[in-house]
């Protein structure tokens, strides 16, 4: 079932006598289940496409269906309310909230709650921290975290209200090799228990993790093939540490 | 979102600036509590103004010179002899002339007080007896005596550890026998020490001290309190025919009764009170500006958590709630710690310094609530330009 299906969609800004077309008729379906990276080279339209599909931005024109439900003439407040429920959000600078422990970080969701269930924020919140392996670490500031926690507790956020897809926007920029195989082998963990996930990123090496990689120039789709040789991040981790002892080793003696 | 969540949000981040959320609601603190302690003080000199003329004596008349810079006074000793022999409802009455900063001598001592010259009904009017001796009498008006009745200031400072009474004084260059000392009447409410006096004979006063017919005001008490009115008119009557004033023409002279006496008393401090209470509100709306300020500054700073929110669900009405509940904390605050000053200051006022200070309930209530009103009034702009940022440049903001 698609999850995700944009029509047509285009995207224009005007800035001052010029037209940026940046999105220029797309289609895409992405269904349950899906990894999807999207690539292209900067300008090629990616953020716009991230942004309409995070419901953060509008198209020009075209329709995008989110889980059922038709987006295109959704309102301001009815686009937080998708943000809330449907979608959730990691980003490259992890976007965490300064001097705000892990658990209520993982907790802002919630706190948007409007569907009027009764939702036990600590225990969800613990919950979620747990699954991401920071069950010890839930009342830490970001600043005490190192760069692949923070990004884990912004996993976190994003699945503690169970959303219909992870949006990831370049999640392991800011990361080095190690982090990198932390976050990724936690994705694919993830999207091996069912979440559907679409991350933009620019390294062909993270997007051989994925299962499908779109590829974007100049606001169109050019290529969208199924990864053949899905690497496995659980397992360059694995590599990279006995790599790693190996050499220090070699040091020591 | 709920609301408690949302006040608990919004304390933690005006705690997590504690330096500046003070400094923000110092204008607040500042402002709240000055209107308050203005007001307290203001409040407290009238009270004390109309217990003092409460204490003044019961049925009271009193017919002074008109108020105003160029009004010339023109009661004499005359009006008092025809009022007393026309006048049918007055129990008391008795002119005064007052000489301040007059230098009293006594023995080796000397001091510079206010010298009154009055009639032996005076202490009737004014309630107030003498502790030791006798008052002069009206014998004593008759034969110009020179005999002088001292306050309990003026005694204790000519006569520090001698009976005064039959002990010589001079006022000016007249010599006086000390015949009686009054009881003490303690001090007014504007800080005036009401036993720093002087009586003598109102006869004597005029001839020897003054050496004009001119007098500073008739007082006079009326018999019941139902012939307040009829008292009151039958004396200006009597004065505009001793004054020889045409029907129609301006009184050159006030009478005035216990009230009117209160209410002009009244009138200058509670014209000043109004104007610095007035001054504090301004500093009020000066303090409302500063949270502006600051939280325009914090919206800035913060446009990411803002992003951050905006992208996990928060709708617009969540932001504006937030910011708005921020300011309107700090201004609260601001308005609880000027309150609590404010009466801890009244309290060290009036302990220690003994001014009479009242706090009202209803001050207390509007300045809090004025303070409330500022941080919505002032809070509102910054929350809305919040709320109003697009989600994606505001997750851009560096």
């Amino acid at each position: 079932m698609a999850i995700i299906e944009l029509r047509g969609i285009k995207r224009h800004y005007v800035v001052g006598d010029i037209v940026v077309k940046a999105i220029r008729g797309l289609d895409l379906d992405v269904d349950t289940g899906e990894f999807v990276a999207i690539m292209g080279p900067s300008g090629s339209g990616k953020s716009t496409l991230m942004n309409t599909l995070g419901c953060l931005d509008k198209p020009t024109e075209g329709s995008y269906v989110l889980d059922g439900l038709e987006t295109s003439k959704a309102s301001p407040d009815e686009f937080a309310d998708i943000r809330n429920e449907k979608i959730g959000f990691v980003f490259q600078g992890f976007n965490l909230l300064s001097r705000t422990s892990a658990i209520e970080n993982v907790e802002l969701p919630l706190f948007y709650d409007r569907s009027g269930k009764k939702l036990d924020q600590k225990k969800l919140a613990k919950a979620a921290l747990e699954d991401v392996g920071l069950g010890n670490r839930l009342d830490h500031k970001p600043n005490q975290l190192s760069g692949g926690q923070q990004q884990r507790v912004a996993i976190a956020r994003a699945m503690v209200k169970d959303p219909a897809f992870i949006l990831a926007d370049e999640p392991t920029g800011n990361l080095d090799s190690e982090m990198t195989y932390e976050v990724m082998s936690l994705f694919q963990e993830l999207n091996d228990r069912g979440k559907t996930i679409v991350m933009v990123t620019h390294e062909p090496d993270v997007a051989a993790y994925t299962k499908r990689i779109i590829t974007m120039r100049d606001g169109e789709i050019v290529s969208d093939f199924p990864v053949e040789r899905r690497r496995r991040a659980a397992e360059d981790l694995a590599a990279w540490k006995k790599a790693h002892d190996y050499l220090a080793e070699g040091t020591k003696l | 979102m709920n609301l408690g969540k949302m006040l608990t949000a919004s304390m933690r981040s005006i705690l997590r600036n504690k330096m500046r959320s003070f400094l923000t609601s110092l204008g607040i603190i500042i402002g709240v509590c000055s209107v308050i302690v203005m007001v307290a003080v203001g409040t407290g000199s009238q009270a004390q103004i109309k217990k003092q003329i409460a204490s003044m004596g019961t049925n009271l008349l009193m017919v002074m010179p008109p108020r105003g810079p160029r009004e010339a006074n023109r009661l004499t000793m005359s009006d008092v002899e025809k009022l007393r022999a026309e006048s049918s409802y007055l129990a008391a009455m008795t002119g005064e002339v007052r000489l301040s900063g007059t230098n009293v001598v006594g023995g080796p001592n000397y001091w510079s007080t206010s010298v009154y010259g009055i009639e032996p009904d005076y202490i009737k009017i004014k309630d107030w007896p003498v502790k030791e001796g006798d008052f002069f009498t009206d014998k004593d008006l008759q034969l110009r005596s020179k005999v002088a009745v001292l306050g309990t200031t003026v005694a204790a400072k000519l006569f520090p550890n001698e009976d005064p009474i039959g002990k010589s004084i001079r006022i000016l260059t007249t010599p006086f026998t000390v015949v009686g000392v009054l009881s003490s009447k303690g001090s007014t409410g504007m800080g005036n020490d009401q036993d720093d006096v002087v009586m003598v004979p109102l006869d004597t006063a005029i001839n020897r001290l003054t050496k004009d017919r001119k007098i500073n005001s008739i007082e006079m008490s009326v018999v019941s309190e139902d012939l307040m009115t009829q008292a009151q008119s039958e004396v200006t009557t009597i004065m505009r025919e001793s004054h020889k004033l045409a029907d129609g023409a301006d009184a050159d002279f006030d009478v005035m009764n216990q009230e009117e006496i209160i209410a002009t008393a009244s009138k200058t401090s509670q014209t000043l009170t109004t104007l610095l209470a007035a001054i504090a509100g301004v500093s009020l709306i000066v303090g409302g500006i500063g949270i502006m300020n600051i939280m325009l500054v914090s919206v800035t700073e913060r446009t990411r958590e803002i992003g951050i929110r905006m992208s996990v669900g928060a709708r617009r009405r969540d932001i504006l709630l937030q910011f708005l509940s921020e300011s309107v904390i700090l201004s609260l605050l601001g308005g609880i710690i000027g309150i609590l000053l404010a009466l801890l200051i009244a309290y060290v006022m009036r302990t220690f310094l003994g001014t009479p200070t009242v706090i009202s309930l209803a001050v207390i209530a509007a300045s809090a609530g004025f303070a409330g009103a500022v941080g919505i009034f002032f809070g509102f702009y910054p929350a809305r330009k919040a709320a109003n940022l697009y989600p994606i440049d505001a997750l851009r903001y560096e």
